[in-house]
Protein backbone atom coordinates (compact mmCIF):
# COMPACT_ATOMS: atom_id res chain seq x y z
CA UNK A 1 0.00 0.00 0.00
CA UNK A 2 3.11 2.19 0.92
CA UNK A 3 4.50 1.82 -2.81
CA UNK A 4 0.86 2.25 -4.08
CA UNK A 5 0.83 5.54 -2.24
CA UNK A 6 3.85 6.81 -3.72
CA UNK A 7 3.32 6.09 -7.21
CA UNK A 8 -0.15 7.53 -6.82
CA UNK A 9 1.03 10.47 -5.63
CA UNK A 10 4.25 10.68 -7.51
CA UNK A 11 2.47 10.33 -10.96
CA UNK A 12 0.43 13.23 -9.41
CA UNK A 13 3.12 15.69 -8.44
CA UNK A 14 5.10 15.17 -11.99
CA UNK A 15 1.47 15.66 -13.84
CA UNK A 16 1.33 19.21 -12.03
CA UNK A 17 4.69 19.97 -12.53
CA UNK A 18 4.07 19.20 -16.39
CA UNK A 19 0.50 20.76 -16.44
CA UNK A 20 2.88 23.92 -15.08
CA UNK A 21 4.97 23.56 -18.15
CA UNK A 22 2.32 23.34 -20.98
CA UNK A 23 -0.33 25.92 -19.30
CA UNK A 24 0.00 29.60 -20.78
CA UNK A 25 -2.19 31.41 -18.27
CA UNK A 26 -0.22 32.14 -15.04
CA UNK A 27 -2.98 31.37 -12.77
CA UNK A 28 -3.10 27.80 -14.22
CA UNK A 29 0.34 27.52 -13.39
CA UNK A 30 -0.12 28.44 -9.51
CA UNK A 31 -2.96 26.44 -9.10
CA UNK A 32 -1.28 22.87 -10.89
CA UNK A 33 1.84 24.02 -8.50
CA UNK A 34 -1.03 23.95 -4.94
CA UNK A 35 -1.79 20.52 -6.85
CA UNK A 36 2.78 19.49 -6.75
CA UNK A 37 2.52 21.26 -3.32
CA UNK A 38 -0.35 19.11 -1.77
CA UNK A 39 1.11 15.61 -3.76
CA UNK A 40 4.34 16.22 -1.99
CA UNK A 41 2.53 17.05 1.26
CA UNK A 42 1.78 13.26 0.98
CA UNK A 43 4.82 12.48 0.33
CA UNK A 44 6.47 14.28 3.35
CA UNK A 45 4.08 12.08 5.65
CA UNK A 46 5.37 8.74 3.90
CA UNK A 47 8.92 9.89 5.15
CA UNK A 48 7.57 10.32 8.35
CA UNK A 49 7.87 14.36 8.64
CA UNK A 50 4.74 15.39 10.07
CA UNK A 51 5.60 18.74 11.08
CA UNK A 52 7.15 19.75 7.30
CA UNK A 53 4.26 17.82 5.83
CA UNK A 54 1.45 19.76 7.65
CA UNK A 55 3.76 22.93 7.11
CA UNK A 56 4.02 22.55 3.69
CA UNK A 57 -0.30 22.78 3.26
CA UNK A 58 -0.86 25.40 5.78
CA UNK A 59 2.01 27.64 4.65
CA UNK A 60 3.45 26.70 1.11
CA UNK A 61 0.38 25.74 -0.23
CA UNK A 62 -2.25 28.22 1.87
CA UNK A 63 -0.03 31.64 2.37
CA UNK A 64 2.62 31.69 -0.31
CA UNK A 65 0.42 30.14 -3.03
CA UNK A 66 -2.64 32.88 -1.99
CA UNK A 67 -0.09 35.75 -2.15
CA UNK A 68 1.19 34.52 -6.05
CA UNK A 69 -2.75 34.48 -7.00
CA UNK A 70 -3.61 37.09 -5.38
CA UNK A 71 -0.80 39.09 -7.40
CA UNK A 72 -1.70 37.91 -10.74
CA UNK A 73 -5.78 38.91 -9.95
CA UNK A 74 -4.15 42.06 -9.12
CA UNK A 75 -1.94 42.97 -12.01
CA UNK A 76 -4.48 40.95 -14.35
CA UNK A 77 -2.10 38.49 -15.94
CA UNK A 78 -2.84 37.50 -19.47
CA UNK A 79 -1.50 34.42 -21.01
CA UNK A 80 2.00 35.03 -22.07
CA UNK A 81 2.60 35.10 -25.98
CA UNK A 82 5.02 32.66 -27.09
CA UNK A 83 8.12 34.36 -27.72
CA UNK A 84 10.36 34.15 -30.73
CA UNK A 85 12.65 31.53 -29.38
CA UNK A 86 15.41 30.20 -31.64
CA UNK A 87 16.21 27.41 -33.22
CA UNK A 88 19.04 26.49 -31.46
CA UNK A 89 17.32 26.28 -28.14
CA UNK A 90 14.69 24.14 -29.42
CA UNK A 91 17.59 21.64 -30.69
CA UNK A 92 19.81 22.12 -28.00
CA UNK A 93 18.22 22.85 -25.04
CA UNK A 94 15.46 20.13 -24.90
CA UNK A 95 18.20 17.03 -25.04
CA UNK A 96 20.12 19.35 -22.48
CA UNK A 97 17.75 18.98 -20.15
CA UNK A 98 16.55 15.31 -21.09
CA UNK A 99 20.28 14.38 -20.51
CA UNK A 100 21.01 16.37 -17.86
CA UNK A 101 17.84 13.94 -16.32
CA UNK A 102 19.24 11.05 -17.30
CA UNK A 103 22.50 11.64 -16.09
CA UNK A 104 20.72 12.29 -12.36
CA UNK A 105 18.38 9.63 -12.67
CA UNK A 106 21.08 7.32 -13.35
CA UNK A 107 23.46 8.56 -10.73
CA UNK A 108 20.58 8.22 -8.47
CA UNK A 109 19.27 5.24 -9.37
CA UNK A 110 22.66 3.16 -8.70
CA UNK A 111 24.03 5.10 -5.72
CA UNK A 112 20.50 4.69 -3.67
CA UNK A 113 19.26 1.69 -4.90
CA UNK A 114 20.17 -0.50 -2.62
CA UNK A 115 18.95 1.81 0.40
CA UNK A 116 15.06 1.04 1.34
CA UNK A 117 12.79 3.55 2.87
CA UNK A 118 10.04 2.28 5.38
CA UNK A 119 7.42 4.36 6.43
CA UNK A 120 6.86 4.60 10.12
CA UNK A 121 10.59 3.25 10.86
CA UNK A 122 12.10 7.13 11.69
CA UNK A 123 9.54 9.40 12.59
CA UNK A 124 10.14 12.98 13.55
CA UNK A 125 8.38 14.57 15.82
CA UNK A 126 7.27 17.91 16.23
CA UNK A 127 9.26 17.80 19.76
CA UNK A 128 11.90 16.91 18.38
CA UNK A 129 12.05 19.29 15.80
CA UNK A 130 11.35 21.73 18.24
CA UNK A 131 13.75 20.79 20.61
CA UNK A 132 16.83 20.64 17.80
CA UNK A 133 15.16 23.83 16.11
CA UNK A 134 15.54 26.03 19.90
CA UNK A 135 18.46 24.12 20.86
CA UNK A 136 21.26 23.21 18.05
CA UNK A 137 20.21 25.96 15.87
CA UNK A 138 18.54 28.89 18.03
CA UNK A 139 21.33 31.38 15.98
CA UNK A 140 20.11 30.48 12.83
CA UNK A 141 16.31 30.75 13.84
CA UNK A 142 16.70 34.08 14.98
CA UNK A 143 19.13 35.25 12.11
CA UNK A 144 15.74 33.76 9.75
CA UNK A 145 13.52 35.67 11.51
CA UNK A 146 15.82 38.99 11.30
CA UNK A 147 15.85 38.63 7.77
CA UNK A 148 11.99 37.91 7.72
CA UNK A 149 11.69 41.38 9.12
CA UNK A 150 14.00 42.64 6.50
CA UNK A 151 11.86 41.13 3.91
CA UNK A 152 8.75 42.71 5.22
CA UNK A 153 9.44 45.83 5.51
CA UNK A 154 11.64 45.55 2.23
CA UNK A 155 8.13 44.52 0.76
CA UNK A 156 6.42 46.99 1.60
CA UNK A 157 8.45 50.46 0.82
CA UNK A 158 8.95 48.35 -2.68
CA UNK A 159 4.92 47.77 -3.34
CA UNK A 160 4.26 51.14 -1.81
CA UNK A 161 2.65 54.04 -4.34
CA UNK A 162 5.19 56.77 -4.21
CA UNK A 163 3.54 60.14 -3.97
CA UNK A 164 5.72 62.60 -3.83
CA UNK A 165 7.19 63.48 -7.97
CA UNK A 166 10.40 61.72 -8.82
CA UNK A 167 13.14 64.04 -7.79
CA UNK A 168 14.03 64.05 -11.41
CA UNK A 169 14.69 67.37 -14.32
CA UNK A 170 16.87 69.26 -11.29
CA UNK A 171 16.74 72.42 -13.74
CA UNK A 172 13.15 72.39 -13.96
CA UNK A 173 12.72 72.48 -10.36
CA UNK A 174 15.01 75.18 -9.74
CA UNK A 175 13.61 77.69 -12.06
CA UNK A 176 10.30 77.06 -10.91
CA UNK A 177 11.00 76.47 -7.33
CA UNK A 178 11.28 80.27 -7.26
CA UNK A 179 7.31 81.13 -8.05
CA UNK A 180 6.56 78.00 -5.45
CA UNK A 181 5.23 79.54 -2.12
CA UNK A 182 6.55 77.60 0.93
CA UNK A 183 3.22 76.86 1.70
CA UNK A 184 3.38 74.84 -1.59
CA UNK A 185 6.99 73.64 -0.42
CA UNK A 186 5.22 72.20 2.63
CA UNK A 187 2.42 70.08 0.91
CA UNK A 188 4.86 69.06 -1.67
CA UNK B 1 10.05 -1.19 0.77
CA UNK B 2 10.20 2.05 -1.52
CA UNK B 3 14.18 2.48 -2.09
CA UNK B 4 15.47 6.14 -1.27
CA UNK B 5 16.29 6.53 -5.12
CA UNK B 6 12.71 6.51 -6.00
CA UNK B 7 12.36 9.89 -3.96
CA UNK B 8 15.71 11.29 -5.57
CA UNK B 9 14.90 10.67 -8.73
CA UNK B 10 11.29 12.09 -8.29
CA UNK B 11 13.02 15.08 -6.91
CA UNK B 12 15.41 15.43 -10.10
CA UNK B 13 12.50 15.34 -12.09
CA UNK B 14 10.98 18.19 -10.35
CA UNK B 15 13.76 20.13 -10.09
CA UNK B 16 14.22 19.25 -13.74
CA UNK B 17 10.88 20.84 -14.60
CA UNK B 18 11.28 24.02 -13.23
CA UNK B 19 14.35 24.71 -14.56
CA UNK B 20 12.66 24.05 -18.21
CA UNK B 21 9.89 26.49 -16.98
CA UNK B 22 12.05 28.58 -15.68
CA UNK B 23 13.92 29.14 -18.90
CA UNK B 24 11.16 28.90 -21.36
CA UNK B 25 8.52 30.54 -19.69
CA UNK B 26 8.24 34.44 -20.11
CA UNK B 27 6.05 35.55 -18.16
CA UNK B 28 7.62 36.81 -15.01
CA UNK B 29 5.29 35.63 -12.53
CA UNK B 30 5.38 32.53 -14.14
CA UNK B 31 9.20 32.08 -13.99
CA UNK B 32 8.75 32.55 -10.46
CA UNK B 33 6.38 30.20 -10.16
CA UNK B 34 9.05 27.45 -11.04
CA UNK B 35 11.53 28.77 -9.00
CA UNK B 36 9.41 27.47 -6.35
CA UNK B 37 8.59 24.56 -8.06
CA UNK B 38 12.99 24.01 -7.81
CA UNK B 39 12.71 24.54 -4.12
CA UNK B 40 10.15 21.94 -4.16
CA UNK B 41 12.19 19.41 -5.47
CA UNK B 42 14.82 20.19 -3.35
CA UNK B 43 12.69 19.60 -0.40
CA UNK B 44 11.71 16.54 -1.23
CA UNK B 45 15.78 15.41 -1.44
CA UNK B 46 16.68 16.63 1.67
CA UNK B 47 13.28 14.95 3.64
CA UNK B 48 14.09 11.65 2.22
CA UNK B 49 17.72 12.12 3.54
CA UNK B 50 16.61 13.08 6.65
CA UNK B 51 14.65 10.12 7.16
CA UNK B 52 17.35 7.91 5.56
CA UNK B 53 19.83 8.94 7.96
CA UNK B 54 18.02 9.24 10.63
CA UNK B 55 19.12 12.79 11.52
CA UNK B 56 16.73 15.57 12.24
CA UNK B 57 19.05 18.20 10.48
CA UNK B 58 17.24 17.82 6.79
CA UNK B 59 13.73 18.78 8.20
CA UNK B 60 15.05 21.66 10.03
CA UNK B 61 16.91 22.94 6.69
CA UNK B 62 13.69 22.36 4.88
CA UNK B 63 11.94 24.63 7.31
CA UNK B 64 14.38 27.47 6.75
CA UNK B 65 14.32 26.74 3.23
CA UNK B 66 10.41 27.71 3.81
CA UNK B 67 11.02 30.48 5.43
CA UNK B 68 13.61 31.89 2.77
CA UNK B 69 11.19 31.14 -0.11
CA UNK B 70 8.24 33.06 1.38
CA UNK B 71 10.89 36.29 2.46
CA UNK B 72 11.40 35.72 -1.76
CA UNK B 73 8.21 35.32 -2.84
CA UNK B 74 6.79 38.53 -0.42
CA UNK B 75 10.16 40.49 -1.81
CA UNK B 76 9.52 39.14 -5.28
CA UNK B 77 6.36 40.06 -5.93
CA UNK B 78 6.70 43.71 -4.55
CA UNK B 79 9.46 43.96 -7.24
CA UNK B 80 7.08 42.80 -10.03
CA UNK B 81 4.39 45.16 -9.05
CA UNK B 82 6.68 48.34 -8.53
CA UNK B 83 7.85 47.10 -12.39
CA UNK B 84 4.46 46.34 -13.61
CA UNK B 85 3.61 49.95 -12.76
CA UNK B 86 6.63 51.54 -14.39
CA UNK B 87 6.70 49.55 -17.28
CA UNK B 88 3.01 47.88 -17.80
CA UNK B 89 4.22 44.69 -18.59
CA UNK B 90 4.77 41.03 -17.61
CA UNK B 91 6.95 40.08 -20.47
CA UNK B 92 10.47 39.15 -19.19
CA UNK B 93 11.30 39.60 -22.60
CA UNK B 94 10.57 43.36 -22.45
CA UNK B 95 11.94 44.16 -19.28
CA UNK B 96 15.51 44.64 -20.48
CA UNK B 97 16.37 48.05 -18.75
CA UNK B 98 17.75 48.53 -15.64
CA UNK B 99 17.04 52.00 -15.86
CA UNK B 100 13.19 53.21 -16.32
Amino acid sequence: MQVALFFIFATLAVAGAVNLLVQRAPINAALSLVAVMGALAVLYLLLGAEFIAFVQILVYAGAIMVLFVFVIMLLNAQPDEASHRSRVARIIGVPALVALLVEFAGFLATQFSDSPVRMGEYISSTEDLGMALFHQYLLPFEVTSVLFLVGLIGAVLLAARREDPPAAMPTAVSSSSAKTTPAELVIR
Amino acid sequence: MIPLSYYLILSAILFCLGVAGFIIKTDVITVFISIELMLNGVNLSFVAFSHFLRDIGGNIFVFFVMVVAAAEAAVGLAIIIAVYRNRTTLNVDKMNLLKL
